[in-house]
């Protein structure tokens, strides 16, 4: 069996005393930065970033960013449940019956179901990775710049699809993005661009700047528009072990949570986010007393932390084998790529089969590693939400500042965060999501680099994309996404979902 | 009822846009534009640039429409303190050196909260530039100069 070879390749990857160490570290630190309040599971990723590049290895540094990644959205669910203040808006809908739970004094379950719910999810998906990945990168291979280009378009449209509020909007700020990740110099030419005359620009933007600007920094000073106490009314968490009835009861939720998270997780544009609130409505129709949702169903916390977490975990898919980011996550994971030196796409499968595989092994890993750590650890979680956030940010500030600095030793890149930092927040409060910008960003120079090189190849003669069968389907996917955007009914329908989402 | 009603939001937002665009499109004139068949550096950030330009206008058009909503608070403090932050550890980590450059910059940070007390603030950076020394500097041995050219010969140990 292939498929076998593969995991234990990946396994014997993923199993070494020092991957497993940075699986580890990656965990804790997630979670660590993921329970305080306010900080994303995006914004976590981008600070603890620069990290993770002090490991030489891109192996051990991929696995312990995916170990960030899991250890943030488990944080972000944490702080959900405990003081209704969901991190990432793939947990809001935790937060719904998570928090009522708490209230009646079940925070302990309600966490334990969360963190079993997320490991059942995270074990399917993990093997449809594996399942699923060879055979997208076999297609993936046959790829020409033009389908590129067009794949790109359909990943760039359904960003824009899933941001919150306006279409227009958003559009623009996956616009600015390309502009942005364009700066630098000129592939074929040499020209360099945009970069007003500074020669430390002429690389390009640093992601990771970019990252922490309009993630971080932007996010710290949301924050700080409004300081309040915050009420942590959970001082011991007790309980911690699910009764026999609430196992019987959650069974079925993980279940379906797990298959609408596994779907969704696959779309570009946040599926994650998508497959949370799909499974609450779904979970709210099956159920026989529906009137028990919105006051502590434990089923309104299974489903959905079950399938945010699978939709977490699929979302490697098209970022492993197309090299495609899904959500800005894996923008940020892709970033890491690159910067380790690695091309992202479906040669990565090829050429690096230890790196491929041993991230989906680690993907396993480390859900179990939060599982047994989280538990005990709870009350240790809970002490950290009552940190003030007026001692945290300064905290924040200077680790991100170091780690900035460290990847490239550019001071220019520290200026690139204050600037972005500005920009991110300005756009905030005009309402502008900044996920698209930050995926615009990371596809700008490839999308440039395919439809130029699509050009050569056919001659100057656009209609290439629309010959081309593969890519005429992508283009034509893309269209119809943005279509039924626009389509009144869904736009209205669309409204209505983020509005309660939030 | 007033006749012009903009949105205050949506208008800044649309003016923004345009004027990122046009910054784009009159630097990507400066350079060779090509054509479709072999583009030039400046062919497809004009092409981007037109496109913000234009999704600004409909942005504008549609802030005409709308009733105004206002922004919300503004974290006026917080930018004050929080940005320079950043700024300021780039212009000092190689003069200062990386010790007393991260101290002074948690600080600053420090003060973008109304809460903190300048006590709490100066103990607050002095544990987290020792961790940082710990953690960076002396663990993971990131090469930076611990003191920097612009303090005493001596304190250069």
């Amino acid at each position: 069996m292939e498929l076998l070879d593969n995991l234990a390749l990946g396994f014997s990857t993923a199993t070494t005393l020092w991957n497993l160490l940075f699986c580890l570290i990656g965990v804790l630190l997630g979670t660590l930065i993921g329970v305080l309040p306010g900080i994303g599971a995006t914004a976590t990723i981008a600070m603890l970033l620069p990290i993770t590049f002090q490991i030489g290895d891109p192996v051990s540094s991929l696995i312990m960013l995916a170990g960030i990644y899991y250890g943030a959205q488990y944080g972000g669910s944490t702080t959900a449940i405990l003081i209704n203040m969901p991190g990432e808006s793939s947990s809001a809908v935790t937060a719904i019956d998570g928090y009522q739970m708490a209230k009646n004094g079940r925070a302990g379950a309600a966490l334990a179901i969360a963190a079993i719910g997320s490991f059942f999810a995270g074990t399917v998906s993990t093997f449809l990775v594996a399942i699923f990945a060879p055979p997208l990168t076999a297609i993936a291979l046959q790829f020409g710049a033009a389908e590129y280009f067009s794949l790109m378009i359909v990943g760039l449209v359904s960003s824009v699809a899933l941001a919150h509020g306006s279409i227009v909007k958003a559009l623009a700020m996956v616009v600015l993005g390309l502009l942005l990740g364009i700066v630098g110099t000129d592939i074929y030419t040499g020209t360099p661009r945009f970069t007003l005359g500074i020669r430390e620009y002429a690389d390009g933007l640093n992601f990771v700047a970019v990252a922490v600007g309009v993630f971080g920094v932007a996010e710290i000073l949301r924050n700080l528009e409004n300081e309040h106490e915050r009420s942590v009314m959970i001082r011991r968490v007790s309980g911690l072990m699910p009764t026999r009835e609430d196992f019987r009861r959650m069974a079925a939720p993980i279940v379906r949570g797990t298959i609408i998270g596994s779907a969704l997780g696959i779309l570009p544009g946040g599926g994650a986010i998508l497959a949370a609130f799909a499974s609450y409505t779904v979970e709210k129709r099956v159920s026989k007393n529906p009137g028990e949702f919105g006051k502590g169903a434990i089923e309104g916390v299974a489903g959905p932390e079950s399938a945010n977490n699978a939709g977490a975990q699929t979302s490697f898919i098209p970022m492993l084998t197309l090299g495609i980011p899904a959500n800005p996550v894996m923008a940020l994971m892709i970033g890491a790529m690159i910067i380790q030196g690695i091309v992202p796409g479906p040669n990565v499968a090829i050429e690096q089969p230890a790196l491929f595989w041993g991230i989906i092994a680690s993907m396993w890993i480390g859900n179990l590693m939060l599982i047994i750590l989280n538990l005990p650890l709870i009350g240790l979680w809970v002490k950290l939400l009552t940190i003030p956030y007026y001692v945290l940010f300064p905290i924040i500030m200077a680790f991100c500042s170091i780690g900035v600095y460290s990847v490239n030793t550019n001071i220019y890149d520290l200026y690139a965060v204050a600037f972005f930092g500005f920009l991110g927040y300005l756009l905030t409060k005009l309402r502008c999501e900044p996920a698209p910008l930050l995926l615009g960003f990371v596809l700008g120079p490839l999308l440039e680099e395919n439809l130029r090189r699509a050009m050569i190849l056919s001659r100057g003669d656009p209609s290439t994309f629309m010959t081309r069968p593969i890519s005429a389907g992508l283009l034509v996917i893309a269209l119809a996404v943005l279509a039924i955007v626009f389509l009144p009914a869904v736009k209205k329908k669309r409204e209505e979902v983020f509005v309660e989402e939030n | 009822m007033k006749p012009f009603a903009i949105d205050t939001a949506n208008g800044i937002c649309a003016a923004l846009f345009i004027f990122l665009g046009g910054f784009f499109a009159l630097q990507s004139l400066g350079l060779e534009v090509g054509t479709a068949f072999r583009m030039g550096p400046g062919y497809f950030p004009l092409v981007l640039a037109i496109v913000l330009i234009l999704l600004g206008a409909i942005i504008l058009v549609q802030a005409v429409r709308f009733e105004s909503e206002p922004i919300g608070h503004i974290a006026w403090r917080g930018m004050l303190f929080i940005l320079p932050a950043p700024i300021f550890f780039g212009l000092t980590v190689r003069g200062l050196g990386f010790i007393p450059s991260i101290f002074l910059t948690a600080l600053i940070a420090s003060f973008a909260s109304g809460r903190m007390r300048p006590l709490t603030a100066l103990v607050l950076s002095a544990v987290l530039t020792l961790f940082a020394f710990l953690v960076f500097s002396y663990a993971l041995g990131l090469p930076f100069r611990r003191f920097g050219p612009w303090l005493p010969a001596w304190l250069a140990l």
